[in-house]
């Protein structure tokens, strides 16, 4: 069976085990880390990714470039996005959503909050 | 809140050590904002990196549930968002409350660790009312530009953040034009090339925002589109970019006047940004998929590792591994004594291999020793910079210009004696401003540049590294100093004290709690404590002064606490360890050499005295085991400050790994831990700064 690939990208390493480690609860998951926009891209094309969990707030290639990077590529462009924002930048979530990401999560989110939303995508 | 805030989860120390390192970079970025805004004029790029530090900080702290910590980024965001959407401008009101949410956020992620985050409550919400009370906006925003009429993609206005939005405007407001930089890169080496591509492009103006795009060739490219705010003509910016074949779309803008004109930093163009871009094609091959130098991609094999190939980890962990090795080097060591003992067994052919073996053993081990030491070496320049921002916050708040001269960052240094020297080592610094460096008036009256100068300077000195800081103020009044001794009744008399002895009296406990206790020096921590805590890392400290001319504090510590080797000493029926770095000399005691004056033994080396200390009176042990035969002196210290610890046996070296005795003996002076000396035998090894203050404080007390 051909395993779940999804990509978490999030400047903060703190924040990308947290994501981890909660979604190894799910199991069966494969779990590929881009600390930044730029490994991210690099890593599309080596791993059939499956589903993507991005930051917004991040340097150089911030979550939405990387988001409307995907939606405009015919290789990627049906991979489920969901964006990640810290409260107050309701402005940036409503641009991630106009621009496609399938799913937003504010944060501080509940770990149970991220599984709903991860599950409807498996 | 965690669950249990004493006992750190995983989880928490992952964000305790994010959110510090976070912490820190902000304070140093706050630091080259200030320096900018002197001038007039900062680089907005700078204030949004601080800007998303806090936003970072407060994301971070919200979902590992440290609310209040998440509350102070929060409002320290807030104001940060106003100043780079130019809501607010950067008063020095406005950075003071940036320096200090740095500050409290700083004081919070401590009292995490402590689980004494509720203490702050207050604090935070004095914060809050600050920055709220800052909150209003200068004047209304001004007409914004209107960005449709640029007529840059959907696509491209979709994916802008608002702060890349404002950028823009910003740019647009100012005059500049705006270019759309269209570039084409191999997706096996585009990071480098996009960076190249950036840098050159900051030379001649803003990098408002990077799109990555799809190109013709979406398997094996990777496009980009590069949203660009400068003062350049078209032709102009097409000249600066001539070699790396992108292309340039003008997207307008340029016709507006340019009325703020110098107000934000515009990156200085150095004129040789044309030429560099000249000499390296190498490292921007054309966007052409066929071009030849996009041969060299071939020697970075497809890969999907992450860039950074650094590794974080807890300094605890090394701390075990170094132990581990030094549990080895003492298994090693037992191994060669059997050896030893075997040959003169006459198990002679199976010693000579064992010894054989030991000796290989050895080699390996002494590698790995210095493996691991290396990874917690650190270079010192990590201290400076915490140090220039203390000095800039010092100065500021005194009004007194100083200048800060650092030498030597590169030496490096024990990680955990960077940590704990930091602390006395700041205390130094605050009192050379504080009590150094005269006001200006007091400079110019003087004949001296009105800027004082604090030279901060560490070289390595044989196994020692030496700090040194050196102020050009007024220098240290001795006889105030004396005067000041007796009154708090420290000393009985002062007469016939040499200035060395009496700049010593600065070291005392209850010496230095200043008369008009400032936020600088006056933390309740005297030099004693500082003596102490530069004690704890086997380090000491020496002051030297020039009166009107300046001081100077050095601080010589060792290069690492982790494994030393010590001279193992045998006195009154006991067993102590000497580290070799404190060891100057040792000889054979001569009884009849030795004099008395002022009821202390000394003896005369080399035509100068040197006062012996026996160590059962020091720590007022009983005599035993009294030696018959020839007594030793080993002589530790430094400079001028030496002493002759009388022994009656020199046992010889050996490594040691120094363990704390704990919080319980932290009191004993003299003493600064324990170690094993592989035989199961534990023994005390004597703190040679502590014993050398002791020793000065007058025998018997």
């Amino acid at each position: 069976m051909k395993s779940f690939n999804v990509l978490i990208v999030d400047d903060s390493a703190a924040m990308r085990s947290l994501l981890v480690s909660t979604l190894e609860s799910l199991g069966s998951l494969r779990i590929v880390e881009a600390p930044n926009g730029f490994e991210a891209l690099r890593m599309l094309p080596r791993e059939q990714i499956d589903l993507v969990l991005t930051d917004i707030n991040m340097p150089d290639i911030n979550g939405l470039e990387l988001l409307s990077f995907i939606r405009k590529n015919p290789l990627y462009k049906d991979t489920p996005v969901i964006v990640i924002s810290t409260e107050g930048s309701s402005k940036d979530i409503e641009k991630g959503m106009a621009l496609g990401a399938n799913e937003y999560l504010v944060k501080p989110f509940k770990p149970t909050q991220l599984i709903e939303i991860v599950k409807r995508f498996l | 809140m965690s669950s249990d805030p004493r006992q750190p989860s995983d989880a928490a120390r992952d964000f305790l050590a994010e959110a510090e390192e976070i912490v820190e970079e902000l304070g140093s970025q706050l630091a080259d904002l200030a320096d900018m805004a002197e001038q007039g004029s900062w680089d907005p790029d700078l204030l949004n990196a601080i800007f998303r530090a806090a936003h970072s900080l407060k994301g971070l702290a919200g979902m590992f549930g440290f609310a209040l910590i998440a509350e102070v980024a929060h409002h320290a965001e807030n104001l940060l968002d106003w100043l780079r959407m130019g809501k607010v401008s950067l008063s020095k009101q406005v950075l003071e409350l940036l320096f200090s949410s740095a500050e409290l956020l700083t004081t919070l992620l401590r009292a995490c660790s402590d689980g004494t985050l509720d203490q702050h409550q207050a604090a935070a919400a004095a914060h809050a009312a600050a920055i709220a009370a800052c909150l209003e906006p200068v004047e209304p925003a001004a007409e914004t530009p209107i960005l449709e009429q640029l007529g840059l993609s959907e696509t491209l206005m979709g994916a802008l953040t608002e702060y890349e939005e404002h950028r823009l405007k910003e740019n647009c407001a100012k005059g500049r034009r705006i270019y759309v930089v269209h570039a084409s890169f191999e997706l096996t080496s585009f990071d480098q090339e996009l960076s190249a591509l950036t840098d050159l492009l900051k030379r001649s103006g803003e990098v408002i925002s990077t799109l990555p795009s799809v190109g013709e060739n979406i398997d094996t490219h990777i496009d980009f589109d590069l949203l660009v705010g400068s003062d350049r003509t078209e032709q102009e910016l097409r000249a600066t970019l001539e070699p790396l074949q992108v292309s340039i779309l003008a997207a307008g803008g340029g016709q507006a006047a340019k009325a703020e004109h110098g107000h934000q930093a515009v990156p200085q163009t150095p004129p040789a940004a044309g030429a560099a871009a000249g000499t390296t094609p190498s490292v921007l091959p054309s966007a052409a998929s066929t071009a030849p130098e996009a041969v060299s991609a071939v020697e970075e094999p497809l890969t999907a590792k992450s860039m950074s190939r650094t590794v974080r980890v807890d300094i605890g962990k090394l701390d075990e591994l170094m132990n581990i090795v030094g549990e080895l080097v003492l298994a090693h060591s037992s191994i060669a004594n059997i050896a030893n003992r075997m040959r003169t067994e006459g198990f002679s052919r199976m010693a000579i291999e064992l010894g054989k073996s030991a000796k290989g053993l050895e080699r390996r081990l002494s590698d790995l020793q210095k493996g691991v030491m290396d990874i917690r070496m650190i270079p010192v320049g990590q201290l400076y910079e915490k140090m220039s921002r203390i000095v800039r916050k010092i100065s500021r708040e005194q009004g007194k210009k100083i200048e800060l001269k650092l030498f030597g960052a590169e030496t490096e240094l024990d990680k955990l004696i960077v940590e704990d020297i930091a602390d006395p080592l700041m205390h130094i610094i605050r009192n050379a401003i504080d009590h150094g460096i005269e006001s200006t008036e007091q400079r110019l009256a003087a004949g001296k540049d009105e800027r004082g100068t604090v030279r901060l300077s560490s070289f390595q000195k044989g196994n020692h590294v030496v700090i040194e800081v050196e102020d050009d103020g007024a220098g240290i009044n001795v006889e105030k100093i004396k005067q000041k001794a007796l009154a708090k009744g420290l000393v009985s008399d002062v007469s016939g004290m040499s200035d060395r002895e009496a700049l010593e009296l600065i070291f005392l406990p209850g010496f230095s709690t200043a008369e008009t206790i400032t936020d600088i020096s006056g933390r309740g921590v005297g030099m004693d404590v500082v003596r102490n805590n530069i004690a704890a890392v086997s380090g000491m400290v020496d002051i030297e002064t020039w009166p009107g001319k300046g001081s100077r504090f050095t601080i010589i510590l060792p290069i690492t606490l982790a494994i030393i080797k010590a001279l193992i000493v045998f006195c009154s029926g006991r067993t102590y360890a000497v580290p070799i770095t404190s060891v100057v000399e040792s000889l054979i005691l001569i009884p009849d050499d030795i004099k008395t004056v002022e009821g202390k033994e000394v003896i005369s080396l080399r035509e100068q005295t040197l006062p012996l200390l026996r160590l059962e009176r020091l720590f007022r042990i009983e005599r035993i085991g009294c030696n018959p035969g020839e007594q030793y002196v080993v002589v530790v210290g430094a400079a001028e400050k030496r002493l002759g610890i009388v022994v009656d046996d020199l046992l010889g070296q050996q490594d040691i790994v120094i363990k704390t005795l704990g919080a319980a003996f932290k009191s004993l002076r003299g003493i600064s831990g324990a170690a094993d000396l592989g035989d199961q035998r534990t023994i005390l090894v004597l703190d040679a700064g502590g014993i050398i203050a002791e020793a000065m404080r007058g025998t018997g007390s």
